[in-house]
């Protein structure tokens, strides 16, 4: 495959390094020169020094030809460019962008931008995993009455998983008015009810039970909560 | 009708100084607070600190509720990833962008943007001026060139 890289930073170097051993064919566009030239001499004649997101640029680099364009710059509006120009003025089969505000992810999936990565993602995705805690989402406080809507994700480990409403001791004034299905199926419960894996409850509850609604639901408190 | 402008250079300014005079309602944003000096004292619209490529700088502008958004900043990129925005995200009606670079600009225009090319125009303004045989002083050609350079 011809594989042309935008941005020869850390990522851009090592990840031509790896294609170049595969057997690919690479080539990195680098805009400064000192960078460029660092490359060369690690990689070989492998990089062009010019603006990737010039479509001169582009043609020079033989992007018509390219079988895949991978835009690693710091900039998310320079790599969302990188991949539209390879796509739609050099008919690029597959575009690759690095995204460094993970807020971008949807514009660019909505663009047609084939694949995204977000390393901003990725680490908060193994966070995620490695800590699990169930923390309540606050929805809204009502004013006045000390009183709040909050959500919360039922855990596998939870004790009432299969168990209807009416078994379940809730603390004073609190009250499960929703339940959202792991399917997105709403029910409006009744005390008969039974809770799922899955399930998002939907609760009312006062501002200063939230934590016993929380071991209600639960059981132990979360041991590492953020 | 209420206008978004990104950018708030000489031409941000200038069309946001126009459309403000015209009773629009007009919010700028720009990443440097300083760039509302360009801005004159008369100038009744809002200004706002932020990217126009973030979804959240975007929203406090008011986008959700905005007729039109213009990006006029002078990098292309920024001005058509903005533009996008407006338009695939937030469902603007009248979506605008410059464009300096003439290629990108047909490309952007070709997948259905209203793209203004300062390039292009400046250069047949300029090539206007000359082969006009009048011989006439600094016309708008130069006076727009001029604009064009330091917006």
């Amino acid at each position: 495959m011809y594989i042309i890289i935008v941005g020869g930073g850390k990522i851009g170097y090592f990840l031509a390094r790896q294609l170049l051993e595969d057997q690919h064919e690479v080539l990195i566009v680098e805009q400064a020169a000192d960078k460029a030239a660092q490359i060369a001499e690690d990689l070989g004649e492998i990089v062009m020094v010019g603006d990737g997101c010039e479509a001169s640029t582009m043609e020079r680099a033989g992007m018509a030809r390219a079988d895949m364009a991978i835009a690693l710059t710091g900039d998310d509006a320079d790599n969302l460019v990188v991949c539209q120009v390879a796509k739609h003025k050099f008919s690029v089969p597959f575009t690759i962008a690095m995204i460094n505000n993970p807020k971008n992810e949807r514009i660019f999936k909505m663009l047609g931008i084939n694949a995204t990565i977000s390393s901003t993602s990725v680490i908060l995705a193994h966070i995620e995993q490695e800590l699990p805690s169930h923390p309540l989402i606050p929805l809204l406080t009502l004013k006045g009455g000390g009183l709040e809507i909050v959500e919360l994700k039922i855990p596998p480990e939870s004790q009432v998983v299969g168990k209807p409403i009416k078994q379940v001791l809730l603390p004073q004034k609190s009250l499960i008015t929703l339940i959202i299905g792991a399917d997105g199926q709403v029910r409006l419960p009744t005390s008969d009810t039974v809770i799922q894996v899955g399930d998002e409850v939907v609760a009312v509850t006062m501002l200063d039970s939230e934590e016993s609604l929380r071991s209600a639901l639960i059981g132990a408190p979360s041991v590492r909560a953020f | 009708m209420r206008v978004i402008i990104m950018g708030c250079g000489r031409r941000g300014a200038a069309l946001a100084t126009m459309l403000d005079g015209e009773g629009h309602d007009v919010t700028v944003i720009d990443v440097d607070a300083a760039a509302f000096s360009f801005l004159p004292d008369s100038f009744a619209g809002t200004e706002i600190v932020g990217s126009g490529t973030d979804e959240d700088s975007l929203r406090r502008a008011g986008i959700e509720q905005a007729d039109a958004f213009v990006s006029t900043t002078r990098g292309d990129n920024r001005n058509v990833m903005a533009a996008q925005m407006a338009k695939h995200i937030f469902n603007v009606a009248r979506v605008i962008t410059l464009v300096h670079d003439p290629i990108r600009e047909e490309m952007y225009r070709s997948l259905g943007f209203r793209t203004v090319s300062p390039t292009r125009i400046i250069a047949e303004s300029l090539r206007e001026a000359i082969l006009a045989d009048d011989g006439g002083e600094a016309t708008g050609a130069a006076a727009e060139a001029q604009t064009g350079s330091e917006g």
